[in-house]
């Protein structure tokens, strides 16, 4: 199997390949001719809210679930339909599932005593992965007496003892509270570079996906909404779910009006109209519908002044809620056309802060600009909430 | 500080658990504690075995006695009770996997179907197996007709019948531990086994079946404790041979009017059970016995 896995190495960096992966439970689409690509030694993550198919994508490439069709290469072996004891793969799961009648020691071990890896090895590679997982002289210690973030440590330790060519991670720190998973987010992700092992991430949470990820998909009704760098992905969002879903966005419906130069003009109801480089205009356009975005940090806030030079994009509104929130201030401006648009203006101590009422005007460069394919259907709260 | 009527409300408070418990604790007392206290004290007196009135003479000699005259029956009792119990997790542990693990959505249907045979009297149920087990029987008629047994061979009044019976009539006791103790193994464990290259035999091996040890130590024990007493399996199906513990205090007390003696035994009992229970309690801690008791 290892030499499977070298030869693949050379031939080309896929390390995973699915295609037209599909899956359905009694007739319900979960994971619907998925494509995907990851490459050799990447930290990868499934993006996207409880329901959209990413934990079912894990489950096959780990092989708990079977597609009902398409196929999974792994290192270059065909493993759509093979058990998961088969597989060269191991996984973190989101509750852990460590063994509870099994000490710390027999835990990290027991890939390899499957294996059937000699005594003195499993000893050595054993207190190695504690070291790596900063659980030394943890051995004898019953897992039901650990803490949450030593316990997923140790499923931690379990996985990667076995040098898999894939590492699967469910999830694994939905139990832990925020502080710790920060700290776990940077641990992990040292760990991925020190080990070298390619990392498969599921979460719900943008930010730890951003945090980690070398690159990540985002996903929604069992489908790919979005794929490249978590920076890519964040500032160039494909589609209106990505967009709402990735960090905050102003999306604001307009129409494609016109094209000059590399940039197109789309006007938002009355009047106003905003340019977005053509480049980042979604090529599948059905219509002259459109919505056109941009970040709220990217926003420039002003006070309303005749003699206001600006340059690239500008709407004018007054605002209607204004919060100071130590960093920064957040704003919430109604523009003239009706939409409300939300701004965050860092805390640089400079700038004199618009008040709740006064009227404003708000500029941003072009090419922070984006324009996405109105969603079908529409986006639920329940999916953005996380 | 606290004023006088929320101290009164605290007092009152502290009281409830008391209060809340009072009804089963006096059932406890009157109708299990004094009666087993009256038993053992039994064991301490000197009875006569015309009139049955006993008076108290602080003798133990009673007890050494009885268990020595009583051995065979002992060890007959010990035999039996220790091979029906086997036969029932050996019956009872498949049907429990099955359940816990393929019965979906009608895990509930089938326990119930594994207990309705249990809603019908311990005596009738016994002797039914009296008549299905008879010379003239069903199952021996076919057996004979078919040549598969020698026309002289016979079930009932053998130890064979006894042990039958025993594992028919405390099979539900070993099912539904075992079934606890596989029902609550979690799944993802065993799919984290799978990950770990464990095949399915192999986490049988060294996954389920030590997870499901506590279960098969109670299953083990709310059989073997109940048949070990059983007196009503050898009756009915034993005949005259192969007596068991529990036949013979029967006797002691209802026939022979030996009140002593048969308190003297039942203590022996009493204590061979606790020691299991203690056992238990020692190997796999006192919290898993809650569980399943």
């Amino acid at each position: 199997m290892s030499d499977q896995g070298t030869s693949a190495k050379l031939a080309d960096a896929v390390n995973v390949s699915l295609t037209n992966v599909t899956k359905s439970f009694d007739g319900m689409v979960a994971v619907d001719e998925l494509n995907l690509d990851i490459n050799e030694g990447e930290f990868f993550s499934l993006l996207g809210p409880s329901g959209c198919g990413k934990t079912t994508t894990l489950r096959m490439i780990g092989g708990f679930e079977e597609p009902t069709s398409g196929s999974i290469v792994l290192g270059g072996r065909d493993v759509t339909y093979t058990a998961p004891y088969h597989r060269d793969v191991n996984t973190v799961f989101q509750s852990y599932a460590l063994f509870p009648h099994l000490d710390v020691y027999e835990n990290v071990a027991f890939g390899l005593r499957r294996k059937k890896v000699g005594k003195s090895e499993v000893r050595t590679k054993v207190g190695n992965i504690l070291e790596i997982v900063d659980l030394p002289g943890y051995e004898k210690r019953k897992v039901n007496q650990l803490s949450g973030g030593q316990q997923q440590r140790i499923a931690l330790a379990r996985a990667l003892v076995n040098e898999p060519a894939l590492l699967l991670l469910d999830e694994p720190m939905s139990a832990l509270d925020a502080k710790l998973r920060h700290q776990m987010q940077i641990e992990l992700k040292s760990i991925q570079s020190r080990v070298g092992i390619t990392f498969l991430y599921v979460t719900h949470d943008q930010e730890e996906a951003m945090t980690m990820s070398d690159r990540l998909v985002v996903m929604r009704q069992g489908r790919i909404e979005g794929i490249g760098s978590p920076q890519d992905v964040y500032d160039n969002p494909s589609t209106e779910f990505v967009a709402t879903f990735l960090g905050a966005s102003n999306l604001l419906a307009g129409k494609v009006a016109g094209q000059s130069a590399g940039v197109t003009t789309i006007t938002l109801g009355v009047g106003s109209t905003l340019d977005v480089p053509t480049s980042r205009l979604p090529t599948s356009l059905s219509g002259p519908d459109v919505k056109v975005g941009v970040r709220p940090e990217k926003i420039r806030i002003h006070v309303y002044d005749e003699n206001l030079a600006t340059v690239g994009n500008t709407l004018r509104g007054r605002v209607r809620v204004s919060t100071f929130t130590g960093v920064g201030n957040q704003y919430l401006v109604e523009t003239s056309s009706g939409d409300d648009i939300t701004v965050y203006a860092q805390n640089i101590g400079e700038e004199l802060a618009p008040r709740s009422g006064e009227e404003v005007v708000l500029s941003w460069p072009v090419e922070h600009t984006f324009a996405v394919r109105p969603a079908e259907t529409s986006i639920s709260n329940d999916e953005l909430a996380s | 500080m606290s004023s006088p009527p929320r101290r009164h409300g605290a007092w009152r408070r502290g009281l409830a658990p008391y209060l809340l418990s009072l009804p089963a604790g006096l059932w406890l007392a009157l109708l299990f504690v004094v009666p087993l206290l009256i038993m053992l004290s039994i064991t301490l007196k000197t009875c006569s075995p015309a009139s049955g009135a006993c008076v108290m003479t602080w003798q133990w000699g009673e007890l050494p006695h009885v268990v020595n005259q009583y051995r065979g029956q002992f060890v007959t009792s010990l035999i039996f009770a220790f091979v029906a119990t086997l036969l029932d997790l050996v019956i009872s542990f498949p049907i429990a996997y099955w359940i816990a693990f393929y019965g979906g959505r009608r895990k509930n249907f089938f326990l119930i179907m594994l207990l309705v045979p249990f809603f019908v009297s311990f005596i009738i149920r016994t002797l039914v197996w009296e008549f299905i087990l008879s010379n003239n029987g069903v199952v021996l008629t076919f057996l004979r007709g078919n040549h598969l047994v020698p026309s002289g061979f016979h079930v009932l009044g053998t130890g064979l019948a006894v042990v039958a019976g025993l594992a028919y009539n405390y099979l539900p006791f070993t099912a539904l531990p075992l079934y606890v103790a596989l029902e609550r193994i979690d799944r993802r464990v065993l799919n984290a086994a799978n990950d770990l290259y464990a095949t399915r035999s192999v986490t049988f091996v060294r996954v389920i079946l030590p997870l499901a040890i506590p279960g098969i130590f109670a299953a083990f024990l709310l059989t073997f404790i109940p048949a070990f007493g059983d007196y009503v399996n050898q009756e009915i199906l034993g005949g005259t041979s192969n007596t068991m513990i529990g036949t013979v205090i029967q006797n002691l007390f209802l026939i022979d009017s030996d009140y002593a003696g048969g308190a003297s035994l039942s203590a022996v009992l009493l204590v061979i059970s606790l020691l299991g229970i203690w056992l238990y309690a020692r190997l796999l801690g006192s919290r898993t016995i809650e569980d399943y008791l």
